[in-house]
């Protein structure tokens, strides 16, 4: 129940004031610094006044663990947070995020895609510390901004670029695009183009497992979904929705909250009456726990501790990662609202650095094998953008499939009249 | 507090009822039939529906339900009534007050295979779901290039009710039959309730299933066939109710009633008028219309629903682009006023069809209005 990462903080009563009395000038004034997190303490919170009164429905402290691995980190050195091989898969997932989103920026501006295309690049850490703790049969929910996830979930980077393109070797066969983006096989369940729409999906989709484990009686059905959005949903109404039924239901899943700080100009500030998004997660009855999401490791103790939560059907939990993203909204955002003091402080904190002083400072690998990675993937986006511009257009037939998973379906058939009339389109046992 | 501290004991207990519940889940589905047909030949579409749910639950268990106060109530027009105690609280979901959520969850749920069944207490609520209806549901399909179905069925009463005011009084045939994706039911009696009810929960796709207040208390007589658990209708067929040769009239729902009320008034006057009940909105069966036209060579729509862009229009357009020659007469189209359903009594029954409405719109189509009859 507990995350183990946060043992060193005391739990405090929600009633009392935290000590964090030096934020407030930051909340007032959201231009001066980063306004989350960074320069905080610890952000405990309990349903329970007195955590040795036990209640059914109360829970214990759970407390942002940003500090907790810091300090970890620091003192312990002799027992570091990854093994070589977990701190190369990281820095990998995260190399090829960045590099493919860098190149499609690229591929946009050479007219090779086209409406929106939302990068993710500065977010890396979430995806990564998240994402690669989950096991394939794990779903996955997005938002818009959604490449990244699947490239983390395990969509080859060729299908994702091939479906940017709209190109029949996509992983949608070019019927997605850039924000829908779906896979079957690695169950990414969808990017969503609405805000807070994703939500109430992988709701479901954790409303599934358990239904598997518990009326299905598939004992082994352990899957946990996780649902990522962005700071702007939480102030839309399905979020609240979902985050009631979830607490209410166990719902295995994880809510994952990439703050970036920022809409599209309009600062997170200026749209939420109380800018601590994991606040709400106790107020469902769920833990709120809030994380640097610019340190992929320390995102990653906090995911382990969630993920696990709701793989043991102890029930939901709501992350805030406090993180940035170094481009515009989308590619045809000028980006000119945001403090360019803001962005360079949060440019200084690229996860991708951090990790990589990690790795070099603790010995874990080399300048070379961090050099090879870097090599490698920027040969795989190259060949990924090599196939996907070699890639086939969908073919003119494909237009009317799979509007309905009904292998009839309905629309205009190939002589132009209407599908439906094909015989035993879906078929009754009456005369008609 | 209070509430959520009893919430949390229910769903506490909750793994301990299923068990119990699994039970009886064992059930044969004969029993409900052998009730059904010792009874009488005669069934509300109630019972229709409530059979249909039952027999579907009963045969996989992949099949839930879930809304608002479909549990513990039984719904709020008893739809669901013993269901619960039937199959338990994990497959007939009582849900909060939110129909964005609770609609994306069973969304969510349709994606990994389960076959959710969502109540909305009425289709009027459906718009705070929207959103997932359309986004969600009816295009998850396409946009993942047929990797990702969505087996779900929307149901609820749609159409004008009785003295309840404008927001809660509409159809909503032609707006969900306007989306590529979904399938649009509208039973009228009680074979088609059961039939398309369990053909839309068998069914990969997402229905919208639009049933109306007003006729779930009307008993329809139903034959061995219909009882049967293994009986469904076929998506995308209308089903003739009358035979004629004069004028076509098509409807759905309760209107379905008034049009053969109406072609009952029209055989004294010598009209003979066929009634084209078309049970499936979206696909439109286009064949049973054009055929029945190309015989009658006149048609008269009717819905209840608003005129414009409405169902009648698609009729409209489908017999202009497949029998335009074989027409004697305008197309009659009588649809709901076009204005927001008013409260007051009289103007309420103004606002929508009525069987005289279509008795005159059929005349005309006949040349054989109150002026006209006297030189024909």
């Amino acid at each position: 129940m507990s995350f183990s990462a946060t043992n060193l903080a005391q739990p405090l009563q929600l009633n009392t004031a935290t000590p964090r009395s030096n934020d407030k000038p930051s909340l007032l004034l959201p231009k001066t610094s980063s306004f989350l997190g960074s320069t905080r303490n610890f952000r405990p919170t309990s349903l329970s006044a007195n955590p040795s009164h036990s209640n059914a429905h109360r829970r214990s402290a759970v407390v942002a663990v940003s500090e907790a691995v810091k300090e970890k980190k620091l003192h312990a050195s002799t027992n570091l947070l990854i093994t070589k091989e977990e701190g190369l898969e990281l820095y990998e997932d995260m190399v090829l995020g960045r590099s493919f989103e860098d190149m499609c920026a690229q591929m946009y501006y050479r007219g090779k895609m086209f409406g929106f295309v939302h990068l993710y690049n500065g977010q890396e850490a979430v995806s990564t510390g998240f994402i690669k703790l989950t096991k394939k049969e794990d779903s996955v929910v997005s938002t818009y901004r959604d490449h990244v996830h699947s490239l983390s979930k395990g969509v080859p980077a060729r299908e994702v670029m091939s479906e940017l393109f709209g190109k029949a070797t996509g992983c949608c066969r070019g019927q997605g695009g850039s924000m829908h983006m779906f896979s079957k096989e690695y169950n990414v369940l969808g990017g969503f183009a609405f805000i807070g729409e994703g939500i109430p999906v992988a709701t479901g989709a954790a409303f599934s497992s358990r239904y598997r484990r518990e009326v299905l009686k598939q004992a082994d059905c352990d899957h946990v979904t996780l649902a990522f959005f962005g700071d702007g949903t939480a102030n839309n109404g399905q979020f609240f929705e979902c985050l009631n039924m979830a607490a209410l239901w166990k719902l295995p899943i994880v809510f994952v909250v990439e703050n970036n700080l920022w809409a599209i100009g309009m600062s997170h500030l200026r749209a939420t009456s109380d800018p601590e998004i994991w606040k709400k997660g106790p107020a469902f009855g769920m833990p709120g726990v809030h994380v640097d999401g610019m340190d992929v490791l320390k995102v990653r103790e906090v995911a382990k501790e969630a993920i696990g939560r709701a793989r043991r059907g102890e029930g939901p939990t709501l992350v805030e990662c406090e993180t940035y993203r170094f481009r515009g909204h989308s590619l045809a955002d000028p980006d000119e609202l945001r403090d360019p003091a803001e962005k360079a402080h949060y440019a200084a904190r690229d996860p991708i650095t951090a990790l990589k002083k990690y790795i070099l400072e603790n010995n874990l690998a080399t300048e070379q094998e961090l050099k090879a990675i870097h090599k490698k993937i920027d040969e795989l986006v190259e060949d990924a953008v090599e196939f996907a511009d070699e890639s086939p257009l969908p073919p003119r037939s494909q237009l009317l499939e799979n509007v309905f998973a009904d292998p009839k379906g309905f629309g205009i058939g190939p002589d132009g009249s209407y599908r439906c009339e094909d015989p035993k389109f879906t078929q009754g046992t009456a005369h008609v | 507090m209070l509430g959520i501290l009893r919430q949390k004991v229910g769903a506490g207990s909750s793994s301990a009822m299923i068990l119990g519940q699994s039970m009886q889940r064992i059930r044969p589905t004969t029993s409900a039939l052998r009730a059904f047909s010792s009874s009488a030949k005669e069934m509300t579409v109630r019972d229709a529906l409530n059979s249909a749910l039952d027999e579907e639950m009963s045969a996989d268990p992949k099949v839930f339900l879930m809304g608002e106060e479909v549990g513990e109530y039984q719904g709020a027009y008893k739809i669901s009534k013993g269901l619960l105690d039937k199959y338990g609280p994990d497959r007939v979901l009582d849900t909060p007050i939110t129909e964005a959520g609770f609609t994306g969850i069973g969304v969510g749920a349709a994606y990994y295979g389960l076959k959710p069944v969502v109540e909305f207490m009425t289709f009027n609520f459906s718009m705070q779901a929207i959103d997932h209806i359309i986004n969600s549901a009816a295009k998850s399909n396409y946009m993942s290039a047929g990797q990702i179905n969505v087996p779900i069925v929307f149901r609820g009463p749609n159409g004008a009710a009785a003295g309840v005011g404008a927001q809660h009084s509409q159809c909503y045939a032609a707006w969900y039959a306007a989306v590529p994706g979904l399938k649009v039911l509208s039973p009228y009696s009680s074979e088609d309730a059961r039939g398309l009810l369990k053909a839309a929960i068998r069914d990969p796709d997402p229905v919208v299933f639009l049933e109306n207040e007003l006729l779930y208390g009307e008993s329809f007589p139903v034959s061995a066939e219909v009882l049967d658990s293994s009986f469904c209708l076929p998506i995308g067929k209308a089903k003739i109710e009358k035979e004629g040769k004069d004028v076509t009239i098509t409807a759905f729902s309760k209107m379905v009633g008034y049009a053969l009320q109406a072609a009952e008034i029209l055989a004294k006057e010598g009209i003979s008028a066929e009634v084209i009940n078309l049970r499936s909105i979206r696909p439109l069966d286009r064949n049973t219309i054009n055929a029945s036209v190309r015989k009658t060579n006149r048609l008269v729509t009717v819905e209840e629903g608003f005129p414009q862009h409405g169902v009648g229009a698609e009729i409209c357009t489908s017999v202009v682009e497949d029998s335009f020659g074989y027409l004697d007469a305008p197309v009659e189209r009588i649809a709901g006023a076009d204005v927001p359903m008013p409260y007051a009594a009289n103007l309420e029954r103004l606002a929508v069809p009525q069987v005289e409405d279509i008795v005159r719109a059929a005349k005309r189509a006949c040349y054989r209005s109150a002026s006209l009859a006297a030189s024909a």
